[in-house]
């Protein structure tokens, strides 16, 4: 659509196109691309202090120790913040999008785009699951659907 | 003894700014900003003993002003602080804080690079500097019900400063009206595109001087009462939430980035918000006023909405901001360039030469730079007596 015709919140929220740059990973967070690409959210565990860390860290940023393990969580969370965007980052990106930082039911957050509803539908509290959808170059990319 | 009491702003300098300049180079536009910022000190190159900002190497070589002191502190306030304590520690006498950018933004299908750095938690979900912001805010409308009336009487402000001054980029563009706000088009939910920074090119430069150096300056002297910076982090590379914190589980959250540094400049200046007279405060985005307000103790958490209404904001209410048109009408000139202007801004109100928009009277000027989308926020307070 247009970026200049006023949204209706009718507009449905869907995945990018599989064009979009994919991601670079560092030899830090390749553990958690080979994940996706499998289709499985993980994140890190602090085995000192439990601390659930996301994004991928080398240190626990609560309590600094640098025993973190990998975990995988089971994809539910609620949103914590939402936007939409109408004024794409690039050119490759398809308008309306919604950027949300989600609460993860093991205890983080981590930005994604909630899809699978009607930009009106989006809502601070509403509850969602992870599912992945391709980019270029083999990954796979979390988004959130509500359920 | 006052750690800035013998550092005085000698010179400030904004050449013209333009959505596009024709021509110029980020480091043609610098060295304007400098010279421009020597001449109001009534200084000479050959004046100059130190030099910080981005282009800083640069300028030392192609202004001649080496062997000296150089840093590339870059982001406005920690810059000027920087270049404050090389005087106050006795390690330089005349120092210049520059900025400048030009023909960086050529490829306007997107937006502008410094807003989307390719980091891989962010970038693939089309993440840049109004999404980053617009988390933040919609974060604090649930929190507290702040509404797009509120956020739209802020912008409106600001673009009407603007509107009215005539060096501003978008001079003469409005008035605007609340309305006018929020009929713009929607550019990342809650923000309008009205409600957010312009982009541009432009510059300027601020010289500090040690004040036995500069007896006779053709500018009334201002002085530095306080500063401090908050950082959490690298901008657009983490998830902007609001309660993101550090270690201390109960430390001051992203929401309130800016709260440990105006506390610290509000200490070493023995003052506090009742005694600002002006509000030089950032503004990426209308959001991000009402929350500096919180944040620096001008209100109680939640109660920058309804603290934003009522005139308190616009022109002869008792905090003005952002006097010029800030980063919304004013120039918005890349990376670093806004972030001077805010002080720059304060200087002009508190020496009484602002053509447009002066406080009368203005004593004590609060300048900011960042905010919670890009999980960093300076304060400085500027003042026309010397502490």
């Amino acid at each position: 659509m247009s970026p200049e015709s006023a949204p209706t919140g009718e507009e449905h929220l869907v995945p990018q196109p599989a064009t979009i740059p994919p991601p670079t990973p560092s030899a830090h967070s390749a553990p958690y691309w080979e994940a996706a690409a499998r289709h499985e959210l993980v994140y890190q565990r602090c085995d000192a202090c439990g601390h659930a860390e996301f994004d991928p860290a080398v240190v626990c940023r609560r309590c600094g120790a640098r025993a973190l393990t990998w975990a995988r969580s089971a994809g539910l969370g609620t949103v914590y913040s939402w936007t939409v965007v109408w004024r794409p980052q690039q050119p490759s990106f398809v308008v309306p999008y919604a950027p949300a930082i989600v609460d993860l039911d093991e205890g983080y957050q981590m930005l994604a785009a909630v899809i699978g509803c009607r930009v009106a539908d989006l809502t601070v509290g509403l509850r969602v699951a992870v599912e992945f959808h391709p980019v270029a170059d083999g990954f796979a990319l979390p988004y959130f659907r509500p359920v | 003894m006052h750690p800035f009491r013998d550092v005085v702003v000698a010179g400030v300098h904004n050449p013209r700014q333009a959505r596009v300049l024709e021509g110029e180079t980020s480091l043609s536009v610098a060295i304007d900003a400098t010279l421009g910022a020597l001449a109001d000190a009534g200084l000479d190159v050959r004046d100059v003993d130190g030099i910080t900002g981005a282009l800083s190497s640069d300028l030392a070589y192609d202004l001649g002003l080496g062997p000296v002191w150089q840093s590339a502190s870059a982001l406005g306030i920690p810059a000027v602080m920087e270049a404050a304590a090389q005087i106050a520690t006795g390690l330089s006498d005349v120092v210049v804080v520059a900025a400048g950018q030009a023909g960086v933004y050529t490829e306007r299908a997107s937006t502008a690079p410094w807003t989307r750095p390719n980091h891989e938690f962010v970038a693939p979900y089309g993440m840049f500097t109004a999404a980053e912001f617009a988390l933040i805010a919609r974060r604090h409308m649930h929190l507290y019900g702040t509404t797009a009336e509120q956020m739209a009487t802020v912008a409106a402000t600001v673009r009407n400063n603007g509107h009215v001054h005539p060096e501003a980029i978008y001079a003469g563009r409005g008035p605007f009206t609340v309305d006018d706000i929020l009929a713009s088009r929607m550019v990342a939910d809650p923000f309008h595109l009205l409600e957010c920074a312009m982009t541009s090119e432009g510059g300027c430069a601020i010289v500090l001087a040690r004040a036995d150096r500069v007896p006779d300056l053709p500018q009334p002297p201002v002085w530095i009462l306080g500063g401090s910076t908050d950082r959490l982090g690298p901008s657009y590379r983490h998830a902007p939430a609001w309660d993101l914190r550090g270690r201390d589980p109960d430390g001051i959250p992203n929401g309130y980035v800016g709260r440990r540094a105006a506390r610290r400049a509000f200490a070493a200046a023995g003052l506090g918000p009742d005694d600002v007279d002006v509000c030089e405060l950032y503004d990426p985005f209308s959001f991000e006023i009402i929350r500096q307000f919180e944040a620096f103790g001008f209100c109680g958490e939640g109660e920058g909405g309804p603290f934003v209404m009522d005139g308190t904001i616009g022109p002869g209410g008792r905090f003005p901001i952002t006097t010029d048109g800030g980063l919304m009408a004013f120039s918005h000139g890349g990376q670093t360039s806004q972030l001077l202007q805010r002080v720059i801004r304060g200087v002009q109100q508190l020496r009484g030469t602002c053509t447009t928009m002066q406080v009368e009277g203005a004593e004590v000027a609060l300048c900011s730079g960042g905010g919670a989308g890009a999980l960093f926020n300076d304060v400085l307070l500027l003042g026309r007596e010397r502490p």
